[in-house]
């Protein structure tokens, strides 16, 4: 096992080792670019060249390849093949005020320092060195503090930190797997051209964000390494524009020299996490078995089903389905019989993880339905009477209040979590009976329609036309318009919860009435449906690996190990079809995946959802188009007989 | 090798041919043919006359509808949206009284030698110099792609039904077992170069379009005639137009597509929407795509005179360069383990044959090189009606899924009458030795020719081949046989047979899927 670990952290070393090679020729060719005079070439040249051969070069490599060693090692400690989604603003806030985050914000910020350091010296000229002799007006000869080297180390710092942070935002940690195997060069030359991109396209931004947050913050730490140093500043020798002015900042060679130190910093970053990538997530063989028993745990099974970090199980995994597709000497090691018994240790092995894996995906999709759908009902009950009671202004702050606070209870959305925060925060909402519970009631839209489609049932509720408390009276922003027109401003609480802190209540209302904090609590649209769909990779190849198998084992499985999980097979892809449908049948889980944006950001994960969905169906296609009427003698039971019916009459 | 010396001379005019059966092509009179392919469900009949092509292209109808009183700043943003720099360029440089002189003259100047840089371009790979539209004709498996009502077609892999494309850029989808044929429009979906069915899947259907990839699902239950273009997704990445061809893989799990324009071969995870471009500069572009049934290989054919061979567990190629022209379509043996093709300006087809096993990751080198399996040289018949030269370069190639009869779809030479453009049919034999056998000549009525066919994925009782005419009907001609192969597809018992006795005429009245009972 920890053998397999190691494996992992050696991809890693051998990452940062290609990382650190590659780090010569970028040196040379942000000198190049850094120094470049069109109108003298050979000069330039010369320069470049002599530039690169000195000492100082050499002492900046060999910082260089530290930071990139340092990069490397929080590449490894903070990557993650289950991206963590936030399903608020303030979830995305507390992560980002995490304590871990905040270290490695900080290294980050250290590390840009040290680059544009590098890059300072490199570039020379006026960003040589931190102090320069000068003198003073009354002409005694002193240390005075050169800004531009000041100005050229703090950008390092705000791109470094900016990158952290967008990290973050973004899910830069994030390891996907990519579905079209290409040898790790062709992939790293393919992505070459992207980095390159990204890199210059977030300097950018970066440098104009800083600039602006230099022009009115400059002085703080221009004043403090003044003091720590004892350094003078002399603006009226040193330069003609000092540097927090706008004329001084609009100087074109300081603009470019920030822009392509930044570029040059994000772009060895970037090319260390690109090979990162590409390292980890290269197709890791596993043995399917083997004679020898000290190689046991190593092999594919016992992988599969043990206690692993969860990249060794998706290399298992992936391992699997590529595996049941394309090799049929490993296939017939997986239909094998144990040789002493006689048993399909390894077939039951793989059969029972995936069953297992789809079985927890299935449940936590129909707990994720009952919740929405016991969460409409009761909201269909208290919006239902707002038909007769509730303006339509106030429904919206209700919905929008209570979205917001599940996030805070529950980041994950599986079950229901009673916790006495919930409950208060229960009481205070003041309206559905269930809504705070609800990790995955996010979005507003959804809540007209259910009103909607739960119109004729409110006629019927027990709670229909009872007293109002006079203390809900309320009325919030109005953050989206519904159709119904004005009315008045009743509620129905109390006979809800009979218990009510008004306190609370007033707490609640207070929130619910300022902006920013609604603006905090606020869902992100589809990011229940993401988070819900996080480690749904695991699953696609569980889903292709099984129905790959099956499909071999018509013609391959010589002893019919196959045949015996093969009811339960089909029953779980059946019932697994049947929640997915359900789940995009949810009128706020949209049915086409967003535009993903060409950055380093790997958003692969935001459809996951759909790549499930059409793996699924393939694979119960895939198997009955090879099995065809004979499934007909497979015993199942008459709901999914009649489902698989329709999947062999192709009217699915 | 077989010629086409070696096959039964074509049909006197005024016959068309039927189907085979006991070894021989049957034929019958046209007359006969036009009262009872009506009664056929699926034959259909697509009048020229009744589609309208879209002739309207932006930039021709701007010029008419455009207010050109607005400022030079909006005419410069609308140009720069509509054509991009060149555009931009050109409306400074031909509005030279509004601008000053200086911007003119160097607007005008950066043109020309961008103008030059293109058409230097375009020296090295001429298809670039082409329009869309001409290119999408060029490089097509269809003859005659741009006047021909029918212009892709394609049959579900696993079930009765398949889809059409048509002239007038709608897309229509025929089931035998459905009374409603759903029309697929969308505003995007316009010159259709290629339509294909994903496999492993009842609903999914990619569309080439000139700007994009539009993957249609069609909820094979539905009772909707028109689908909204809700049901279509869209794919489309810059510099990938216009789109020639299209490939699923077999396991239904990505689509590759091409473009003539394009040096990347794009493979699509067509759920997700995200492609990875594979890139080789060589050729100038892809034309052709061709996933063979294993799924081991693609075929993908450049504008040059030079093909590749990919490998799709790791995505590498083999390059194959060809000597006179580029490679013009080709074909794949059901087991994926032979390639035909042709060449353009040649009339031979030659094969190729790999032998490394799947699954094994290596770079296993194929054959060494090509060799040519049949000669489809110009070969004069004495007919009744006159004599008719037959042969001459191919347009596209068609393997039936079991492996046993080869379709060849002949260019024929438009200028001369007694050049027409023919289908000729092969028998193939795999084992023990590659060979191609002769079979017949398939023909339509009189005065049409052939522009596209296909073989139907399943047909129980051998082949069936699929064929678009000139004048906007689709016949299809079965080929009754027993194969070898038979016996491992037909698992659930003995294959049913046709009668042999059965009279050419009686077949007509019968839909072309139910059993023949006697």
């Amino acid at each position: 096992m920890s053998c397999l670990v190691c494996t992992i952290t050696i991809l890693a070393a051998a990452s940062v080792a290609w990382a650190v090679l590659l780090l010569p020729p970028s040196i040379a060719v942000f000198v190049i670019i850094s120094r470049v005079s069109l109108l003298h070439p050979i000069q330039w040249i010369s320069e470049c060249v002599s530039l690169l051969t000195s000492a100082t070069a050499i002492f900046s490599f060999i910082l260089l390849c530290g930071v990139v060693l340092i990069v490397g090692f929080l590449n490894l400690e903070y990557y993650t093949v289950i991206p963590s989604i936030a399903c608020s603003k303030i979830a995305l806030l507390g992560q980002l005020l995490h304590p871990r985050q905040f270290v490695s914000s900080l290294v980050h910020c250290i590390l840009g320092v040290i680059v544009a350091w590098c890059c300072a010296v490199t570039i020379g000229g006026r960003y040589q060195t931190l102090g320069y002799p000068c003198t003073q007006a009354d002409g005694s000869p002193q240390l005075c503090l050169n800004e531009y080297q000041v100005i050229l180390l703090l950008a390092g710092a705000f791109v470094g930190y900016c990158h952290s942070v967008l990290g973050v935002i973004h899910n830069m940690n994030y390891v996907s797997f990519h579905t079209v195997q290409q040898y790790k060069y062709l992939r790293f030359k393919g992505s070459l051209p992207l980095v390159v991109k990204c890199s210059a396209i977030q300097a950018l931004y970066s440098v104009r964000n800083y600039l602006v947050v230099y022009f009115f913050l400059g002085y703080v730490p221009r004043t403090w390494i003044c003091k720590t140093l004892n350094l003078q500043l002399n603006r009226l020798v040193c330069s003609l524009h000092p540097l927090d002015t706008i004329a001084g900042l609009l100087d074109f060679s300081l603009l470019y020299h920030l822009w392509i130190s930044g570029t040059f910093l994000l772009f060895t970053w970037y090319i260390t996490l690109l090979l990162f990538r590409i390292f980890v997530t290269e197709v890791y063989s596993f043995p399917v078995q083997s004679s020898f028993t000290e190689d046991v745990h190593q092999c594919l099974p016992k992988v599969l089903t043990g206690q692993q970090p969860a990249i060794l199980k998706f290399l298992a995994l992936h391992d699997l389905a590529l595996l049941s597709q394309h090799s049929p000497s490993r296939r017939s090691e997986v239909f094998s019989l144990s040789q002493p018994g006689g048993h399909p240790h390894n077939w039951n092995a793989i059969s029972q993880e995936c069953l297992s894996l789809l079985a927890d995906l299935t449940q936590r999709l129909v707990a994720h339905h009952d919740t929405v759908a016991t969460n409409g009902r009761a909201k269909s009950l208290s919006t239902g009477s707002d038909k007769k009671s509730l303006s339509s202004e106030s429904s919206g702050t209700i919905l929008l209040s209570s979205q917001g606070t599940e996030d805070v209870m529950t980041p994950r959305p599986s079950v229901l979590i009673k916790t006495p925060a919930s409950v208060f925060l229960r009481s205070s909402v003041g309206s559905p009976l269930t809504v705070p519970f609800t990790p995955d009631l996010d979005s507003p839209f959804s809540s007209p329609a259910l009103r909607r489609l739960a119109g004729p049932v409110e006629q019927c509720s027990p709670w229909h036309g009872t007293v109002q408390s006079p203390h809900i009276m309320r009325r919030g922003p109005k953050l989206w318009s519904t159709s119904t027109g004005e009315r008045g401003l009743q509620n129905k609480t109390e006979h809800v919860i009979p218990i009510v802190d008004p306190c609370a209540i007033w707490v609640k209302n207070f929130l619910a009435k300022r902006v920013l904090i609604m603006y905090l609590l606020n869902k992100l649209p589809e990011a229940s449906s993401q988070a819900l769909f996080a480690d749904t990779q695991s699953h696609i190849w569980a889903l292709e690996g099984l129905s790959y198998l099956v499909k071999a084992s018509f013609s391959e499985d010589q002893f019919g190990v196959v045949q015996t999980t093969l009811p339960s097979i089909l029953s779980s892809m059946l019932v697994l079809q049947e929640a997915v449908d359900r789940h995009f049948k949810l009128p706020h889980a949209s049915s086409k995946p967003v535009r993903s944006t060409s950055s380093m950001e790997d958003s692969s994960y935001k459809t996951l959802r759909f790549a499930l969905r059409a793996t699924l169906k393939t694979a119960i296609y895939r198997i009955t188009t090879t099995f065809g009427e004979h499934l007909n003698a497979v015993q199942m039971s008459a709901e999914h007989q009649k489902r698989l019916q329709q999947f062999l009459e192709y009217k699915e | 090798m077989c010629s086409l010396a070696l096959f039964p001379p074509p049909l006197p005019c005024g016959q068309a041919t039927l189907c085979e059966t006991n070894n021989e092509l049957l034929s019958r009179s046209a007359s006969e043919d036009c009262l009872k392919q009506e009664s056929s469900p699926l034959s259909l009949y697509f009048p020229r006359e009744s589609l309208k092509p879209h002739s309207r292209t932006e930039s021709s109808s701007k010029a008419a509808f455009l207010d050109h009183c607005e400022t030079l700043w909006m005419r410069s943003a609308a140009a720069w949206r509509d054509a991009g720099l060149t555009g931009l360029l050109n409306e400074i440089a031909n509005s030279s009284a509004e601008v000053p002189k200086w911007l003119s003259v160097s607007s005008g100047c950066v043109l020309a030698l961008l103008q030059r840089i293109s058409s230097f371009h375009g020296s090295l790979f001429p298809h670039l110099t082409l329009s869309s539209e001409d290119m999408i004709a060029e490089f097509s498996q269809v003859l005659k792609w741009s006047d021909c009502a029918v212009r892709a077609f394609a049959w579900h892999p696993h079930t009765d039904k398949f889809a059409v494309a048509l002239l007038d850029d709608s897309i229509k989808i025929y089931n035998p077992k459905s009374a409603t044929a759903p029309t697929l429009k969308h505003r995007l979906q316009r010159s259709v170069a290629a339509v294909q069915w994903k496999p492993l899947c009842a609903s999914a259907l990619a569309v080439a379009c000139q700007n994009c990839l539009l993957v249609w699902h069609v909820d094979p239950c539905s009772l909707s005639t028109r689908p909204s273009s809700g049901c279509a997704q869209v794919l489309s990445h810059p510099g990938h137009s216009p789109v020639t061809s299209i490939a699923w893989s077999p396991s239904g799990s990505f689509l590759v597509s091409a473009s003539p324009m394009d040096t990347n071969m794009m493979v699509w995870d067509v759920a997700a929407e995200s492609c990875v471009p594979l890139q080789r500069v060589g050729g100038g572009g892809v034309t052709f795509l061709s996933w063979s049934p294993d799924g081991s290989h693609v075929l993908a054919s450049t504008p040059a005179a030079l093909f590749r061979v990919w490998e799709t567990r790791m995505w590498t190629c083999e390059r194959w360069p060809c000597l006179k022209g580029r490679c013009q379509s080709g074909c794949w043996s059901p087991d994926g383990s032979r390639l035909l093709f042709t060449v353009q300006g040649e009339t031979v087809i030659y094969a190729l044959t790999f032998t490394d096993t799947p699954g094994i990751p290596s770079n296993t080198k194929g054959p060494k090189a090509a060799a040519v399996v049949a000669d489809l040289s110009e070969t004069t018949f004495n007919t009744p009606g006159g004599d008719i030269v037959v042969g001459g370069e191919i347009q596209s190639l068609a393997w039936d899924p079991r492996g046993e009869r080869l379709a060849v779809l002949l260019k024929g030479d438009p200028q001369a009458r007694d050049r027409p453009a023919m289908i000729a049919v092969f028998k193939t034999r795999t084992s023990p030795i590659f060979e191609l056998l002769p079979c017949g000549f398939v023909q339509g009525e009189p005065g049409t020719e052939p522009r596209l066919m296909q073989f139907h994925p399943n047909f129980q009782h051998g082949a069936l081949l699929t064929v678009c005419w000139s004048n906007g009907r689709i016949t299809h001609v079965p080929f009754y046989f027993l194969s070898a192969g038979m016996a491992r597809h037909g698992l659930g018992g003995s294959p049913p047979q046709p009668r042999p006795e059965e009279r050419p005429a009686d077949y007509i009245n019968q839909t072309l899927y139910t059993e023949l009972t006697t």
